[in-house]
């Protein structure tokens, strides 16, 4: 069996004042923390977790610059077996199809029965690379996979519907899944365990080594610019030491009749 | 005549709420553009939700097949497919729903079309696509764009008013696709969530805490706010994924929808997804340590500040107040 993961490294942005650079299409990174994707954390464990049962081998594979292979670092820590990037100048800005066109150029000469995706991007929040993905590679696909269960040349997976419902499918083999948070809990990986595979060989293509033109990785739709979310009438924000903020909740609840 | 088409929703016999938003935002561009409203039907026993779309759309393309007595991406793709080579929409909607986040890119994928996700407003200008989304959890908006003569955009829930829909009296039309075998996914069954110990829905004071709370071991904190104000506790996504909080407490859209009288965010970004959860909450309250955070858009009291300090303060000035 073998099973290739597709991660993704992204900015840490819950508690952080985002700003856009004079592009105006990119956030300004410096100073940011960066992160593996989260959906991807439970996507790479569920590999994982596979070869442990079963002996397959994990390739995982993102797409980005020399700062990105600390993903595949973490991932070659958890024991995946072989870890590669895809980076190209040419790859700027590329949208969602372009990042599914080049895996997909990568992934139909690797030998791959299962792959596995995030269900989304904390950034971009696409959720679109995975199928899009799977259909290149003329592959069968099911998203928001909340349960995988492999069973001869076949899978048994739950989808996440809406509202707590969810449907049963069954799917044939090769095929993509993009594993929704919560299918699994994520093992942690510390330093050492990162530190025992710095010298292990990342391999690292372009676009002549995978064959492709630059006009096949050309994005389909553009990024015009980014801004600030319309703003609703917002909160009313209480201020002062946390007493007095205290106390001015307080009453507002028992004014609203809840206390 | 060219069209906007919508991929009609439906799930168990009946058509979701995400159909008639969509509709609602085809009706505007039809009158802007000049094109037909095409709605896309496509399943079994489909005669009743077609007559109850017929009014709202110039045509209602009903694709009755075999064996689809559930979703499938596999043949709604086929039939799309067909429906699109054939007729040419300016642009095609499709909920950026479960259905349609596992239909929409391999659709766009397999006919070459431009994809814009999870868009809430979106136009055509001279025949060019702008789409407005999110990014970074609600954080920044973008703009993109396409020019292609067809573009598929899948449209975020509750982005559009269905209040607006104008009768314009369409017909039905049957289309006949000769499917190919789809053989390589099957749906099998629905699972419904098991009921919890606790029912959120019908807690009129509820506490909910966010990955910003640290940890299971400090619920606590939040559990006592809870008591004091005789509400119950619910989470945003990520801490029922930890399993600090059980899934059926869970607020959001693949969670549960509550309207208490009193709902306090506890270290919650306020992604999408949550806030469909709880807008309609009669008294939001947000504690949060990001000035920025979205939830705050939604919330009629925010304090920015650290809930470890904030919480403990609460609590005692609301037993203060209910001992007094
Ligand atoms: C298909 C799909 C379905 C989903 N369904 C749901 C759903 O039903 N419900 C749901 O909630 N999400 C859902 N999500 C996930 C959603 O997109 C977000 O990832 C999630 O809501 C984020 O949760 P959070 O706000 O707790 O975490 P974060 O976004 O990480 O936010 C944590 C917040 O805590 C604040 N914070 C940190 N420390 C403190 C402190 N000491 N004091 C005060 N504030 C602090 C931070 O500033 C930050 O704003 C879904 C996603 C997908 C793709």
């Amino acid at each position: 069996m073998d099973v290739v993961v597709c991660l993704k490294r992204v900015p840490e942005v819950a508690e952080v004042d985002l700003q856009v650079d004079p592009t105006g299409k990119r956030v300004k990174t410096e100073g940011l923390p960066f992160v593996l994707n989260d959906w991807d954390s439970y996507a790479l464990e569920e590999a994982v977790r596979i070869k442990e049962r079963s002996g397959a081998k994990v390739t995982v594979v993102t797409v980005g610059g020399e700062e990105d292979e600390e993903v595949l670092r973490r991932a070659l820590a958890l024991g995946a077996d072989q870890a590669i990037r895809i980076s190209d100048p040419r790859l700027q800005d590329p949208d969602a199809f372009a990042i599914a066109r080049v895996l997909a150029q990568l992934i139909k000469d690797l030998p791959h029965d299962l792959i596995l995706v995030g269900v989304q991007a904390a950034d971009d929040g696409y959720a679109q690379v995975g199928p899009t993905l799977a259909e290149l590679l003329g592959i069968p696909h099911a998203t928001l996979v909340t349960s995988l269960e492999l069973e001869g040349g076949r899978a048994r997976v739950r989808r996440e519907l809406e509202a707590g419902l969810e449907e049963v499918l069954e799917v044939e083999l090769p095929a993509l899944f993009s594993i929704q948070s919560g299918i699994n809990e994520p093992r942690y990986v510390s330093i050492l365990g990162i530190r025992r595979v710095a010298k292990k060989e990342i391999k690292v293509l372009g676009l002549e080594a995978l064959g492709l033109e630059p006009e096949g990785v050309r994005p389909k739709v553009l990024l015009e610019r980014l801004f600030s979310p319309p703003v609703g009438e917002g909160a009313e924000i209480i201020t002062g030491g946390v007493e007095e903020v205290a106390e001015r909740v307080a009453e507002i609840f028992e004014r609203g009749g809840v206390i | 005549m060219s069209g906007v088409m919508v991929l009609v929703e439906h799930r168990r016999g009946e058509i979701r709420e995400i159909t008639w938003e969509m509709l609602a935002k085809a009706q505007e561009l039809s009158s802007s553009l000049g094109v037909e409203v095409q709605a896309v039907l496509i399943g079994r026993g489909l005669s009743g939700m077609a007559q109850e779309l017929r009014p709202f759309c110039h045509r209602v393309l009903v694709a009755e097949e075999e064996g689809l007595e559930a979703f499938n991406s596999e043949p709604y793709q086929q039939v799309l497919g067909r429906l699109i080579e054939e007729r040419r929409p300016v642009l095609l909607m499709i909920g950026h729903t479960a259905q349609g986040m596992d239909l929409a890119p391999s659709l766009a994928a397999a006919l070459d079309l431009p994809l814009a996700t999870d868009c809430y407003e979106f136009g055509l200008k001279d025949g060019r696509l702008w789409a407005h989304r999110q990014m970074y959890g609600g954080k920044l908006s973008a703009e993109v764009s396409s020019e292609a003569p067809t573009k598929v955009v899948t449209v975020r829930t509750g982005s559009f008013d269905p209040e607006g829909l104008r009768e314009v009296g369409g017909e039905v039309e049957e289309i006949k696709v000769r499917l190919d075998p789809f053989p390589w996914k099957r749906f099998l069954e629905y699972v419904e969530a098991p009921p919890g110990e606790v029912d959120i829905t019908q807690a009129e004071v509820i506490v909910s805490v966010g990955r910003g709370i640290g940890g299971p071991e400090n619920l606590g904190l939040a559990e006592e706010l809870a008591r004091a104000l005789g509400g119950v506790l619910a989470c945003s996504r990520p801490v029922a994924d930890k399993k600090w909080l059980p899934k059926d407490r869970q607020v959001g859209t693949s969670g549960k929808t509550v309207k208490p009288k009193l709902y306090i965010a506890l270290g919650i970004s306020g992604a999408f997804q949550h806030i469909v959860g709880m807008k309609q909450s009669g008294l939001i309250l947000a504690i949060n340590k990001d000035p920025k955070a979205p939830i705050f858009q939604v919330a009629h009291y925010g304090i920015v500040g650290d809930l470890f300090q904030v919480v403990p303060a609460l609590v005692a000035k609301v037993r203060e107040r209910k001992g007094g």
